[in-house]
């Protein structure tokens, strides 16, 4: 997508003018996610410091919207917003309105009667951001839907494979394990094209959607194709992929036994990384969750400095721009 | 009788100096045609003497046997919120349609000959034009117990689907067509195997697999299309395929066709206009059962519709309440509109790019479908019914939500302007749609 350069007016208020979001990893350029990784290696640098509040967004609310549970997600949007000194306000779906049948659209309308400056939401449901997007005068912020797309995940696997690695162009990642499902492994793609990073999808044949080479990426049911890779991204394997009748794969066994990320399947100066949560002796040996060469907790500290830095591009008047959408309220 | 509309009192119209266009007939002409009490009483070299009564001036207009529809949801029983049949078939006149069949799975399902019974006499009391109600296979369409189908077919039944489902039995599916075979009514099937569509949301292909969304694989049609032409051939029984979406289903259809089943198809505006791409958007009025195929399935179904081997267009006419479809797209229930819009889309789609012929798209949705189910096959002649649809072929308009008669406006064609334009549709010898261009 092209870059639509759009000046940041009112955003408290209900305006007309286009809205900057991030919804999908399509939304962004490589001028862009450079863009946002050298924000976010700046707000690491403040993190060090002994006083980590910064008062860029003082003044402004964010809102959390999370529809599906999440621990690491939802509190890197929570703490990055407190870094930067917004106000902050987390909604869950379980004991509000939503459980008493209220509509997505409606639901957003209520929050959006707050004047938030950012809705940051995660739902179970495929494109319910961008609904969002098209009912509010907020920007919106994709915390995870369904199995489509986790911008914000891919922007901080982007930014730690680069603190680690010293750069992304050229790097292979193989991505390896339930990718049917996988939000992650959606918008990563993606976000390695984005940086010339080369990708290949390892897995049971059934958990490789039909069709997924066309996103950009090689595809491949052996295990041995990590090989070569500098990163090995382990996915999640959820236990009801292997609920009897499921049938993606036959046993929780079997699938540890061939495509396990074990140390004996690793070569030296190959680092792994999970965007968790973990499932120990399923996808990953627990010895390798625990060795040096795991950035995995790593990535969390990255998702707090990379979500500051979304944050902070879509409320600044700052050169980046993510992508516009008209403003529903009118058409509506 | 399979058709009921209600009564009202013919004139005497003269429709003048259209091209008539009727294929089967053999029409191509420049003709006054005038109609007595419902009746075409005379084809006139244009520019003859005026004669009494009201006419219409077609000068530049295509005058062709209007529309029939056989898979249309009126939603009536029990969402008349979404659709009556009232409003249904005036959508229906509105998109030149001079009869129209409506599918059972309503609340309650039409399994009995009371629902249907009482459906029949409001449509004589409601219905704009000419409409027959299709009765289900199996009671609740649950797949499990036929529907007492002689009956049924006493009380006017017009043909027998489960539509919304597939008869997921084989067996029943065999023991369907010994016995709707001695109704003299055709079995409509919806193809699909379950445990293949699952929970699938769209076409299963590179779309699908960008988005997440659960893939739909067109082998979920193909292998219940093949199931039903085999019992078919083995019953010697006729069946009517309805929405094709594949070019296995296609490809399927074709040898059955050459092998002498008897078999008729069906395939959708949407189906021949639109592919997963579309989809990209998450419009959930890009959401239906079965979904928007790839760019094969679609020449596919272009090709079978233009040699003849699918033989209707049916719009598959689906309304659902605006807060149905205002959510995100896996929570929406599938289908579309299509009643208003049928003709103008396929023009401007198929026939303006040179994809069909207008007489092969005219005939499609006439005749086509009207030999399908055995109803009255809509002719321009001296001594036929009037059922007549009068186009403008250089008129461009905007899909728009106000303008649609239906209760319903979940159209993938909203905000598009298309080419060809329904200006006056005579039903059943009445005139049901763009009575404001007849002049005394």
């Amino acid at each position: 997508m092209a870059e639509i350069r759009v000046i940041a007016g009112e955003t408290s208020t209900v305006s007309s003018a286009p809205k900057r979001h991030l919804i999908s990893i399509d939304d962004l350029n490589r001028e862009i996610v450079e863009r946002l990784l050298a924000t976010a290696r700046n707000f690491s640098r403040s993190l060090e410091r002994e006083m980590k509040k910064l008062p860029t967004l003082r003044g402004r609310t964010i809102v959390n919207v999370f529809y599906e549970s999440s621990t690491r997600t939802a509190s890197s949007f929570e703490l990055a917003a407190k870094r930067l000194s917004a106000d902050v306000m987390t909604m869950r779906a379980s004991g509000s309105s939503v459980e008493k049948g209220e509509s997505l659209k409606d639901t957003t309308r209520t929050l959006t009667a707050f004047q938030p400056d950012v809705i940051v939401v995660r739902h179970p449901q495929i494109g319910a951001p961008k609904l969002i997007a098209e009912t509010t005068s907020a920007h919106v912020v994709n915390a995870g839907d369904g199995k489509h797309q986790h911008p914000t995940q891919a922007l901080l696997d982007l930014y730690t494979m680069q603190e680690a690695l010293g750069h992304l162009s050229g790097l292979q990642v193989a991505i390896v394990g339930d990718v049917m499902h996988s939000r992650v492994a959606r918008s990563l793609v993606q976000a390695l094209n984005l940086v010339d990073a080369r990708s290949i999808c390892i897995g049971p044949p059934a958990l490789i959607p039909r069709g997924f080479e066309q996103i950009g990426c090689e595809v491949s049911s052996d295990i041995s194709g990590i090989e070569t890779a500098d990163v090995v991204y382990v996915l999640r394997m959820q236990q009801e992929r292997i609920a009897a009748g499921a049938n993606f794969v036959p046993s929780l066994r079997e699938y540890t036994a061939r495509w396990g990320i074990t140390p004996a399947r690793l070569r030296p100066g190959q680092v792994v990384m999970h965007p968790g949560p973990v499932n120990r002796g399923v996808e990953i040996d627990a010895r390798v969750v625990d060795s040096p060469e795991s950035l995995i907790t790593t990535q969390v500290r990255s998702g707090l400095v990379v979500r500051m830095a979304v944050l902070y591009d879509l409320l600044t008047q700052g050169p980046v721009s993510l992508a516009p959408t008209v403003d529903m309220n009118e058409v509506a | 009788m399979i058709l009921h509309s209600k009564a009202a009192a013919h004139g005497s119209l003269t429709i003048c100096g259209a091209r008539v266009l009727d294929p089967g007939a053999g029409v191509d002409a420049l003709l006054d045609v005038k109609i007595e009490k419902g009746t075409i009483t005379e084809l006139a070299q244009p520019g003859g003497k005026k004669s009494a009564g009201k006419a219409v001036e077609a000068e530049g207009l295509i005058l062709a046997p209007a529309f029939v529809d056989p898979h249309v949801h009126l939603r009536t029983p029990g969402r008349e919120d979404e659709e009556t049949i009232a409003s249904g078939s005036a959508a229906a006149a509105a998109g030149g349609y001079c009869a129209i069949l409506a599918m059972p799975n309503t609340s309650p399902t039409v399994d009995n000959a009371a629902v249907l019974g009482a459906l029949i006499e409001q449509a004589q009391e409601e219905a704009q034009i000419p409409t027959g109600f299709m009765a289900a296979i199996s009671r609740g369409l649950k797949g499990e117990e036929l529907t007492e189908m002689g009956e049924l077919a006493d009380a006017g039944a017009a043909a027998f689907s489960d539509d919304g489902q597939p008869v997921r039995s084989a067996a029943l599916m065999r023991r369907a067509l010994q016995y709707a075979g001695s109704t003299g009514r055709r079995l409509a099937l919806h193809c699909e195997e379950k445990t293949l569509s699952s929970r699938g949301q769209m076409h299963e292909g590179a779309v699908s697999a960008e988005l997440g969304l659960a893939g739909y694989p067109s082998v979920a049609e193909s292998v219940a299309v093949g199931r039903d032409l085999a019992l078919a051939a083995y019953e010697g029984q006729p069946i009517h395929l309805m929405h094709l979406s594949t070019s296995e289903s296609v490809e399927l259809l074709r040898r059955a066709l050459v092998d002498g089943v008897q078999v008729s198809a069906e395939v959708t505006p949407h189906h021949l206009c639109l592919t997963d791409e579309a989809v990209r958007t998450l419009d959930t009025n890009l959401k239906m059962n079965p979904p928007l195929g790839s760019e094969t399935d679609r020449l596919a179904l272009i090709e079978a519709l233009r040699s003849g081997a699918i033989s209707c267009i049916a719009t598959d006419h689906a309304p659902h309440a605006r807060q149905e479809k205002d959510v995100p797209f896996e929570a929406a229930p599938s289908g579309v509109t299509g009643l208003e819009t049928a003709f103008a889309a396929l023009y401007t789609h198929l026939v303006e790019p040179g994809l069909l012929p207008l007489e092969t798209l005219l005939d499609r949705m006439s005749a086509g479908p009207a030999q399908a189910f055995d109803l009255p096959v809509p002719r321009i002649g001296v001594g036929e019914p009037a059922n007549l649809v009068l186009l403008d072929l250089e008129a461009t308009w905007l899909v728009r939500e106000e303008r649609f008669r239906s209760l319903s406006a979940n159209s993938w064609l909203l905000g598009e302007a298309l080419r060809g334009e329904v200006v006056l549709t005579v039903a059943a010898g009445r005139v049901v749609c763009g009575s404001e261009r007849v002049t005394a």
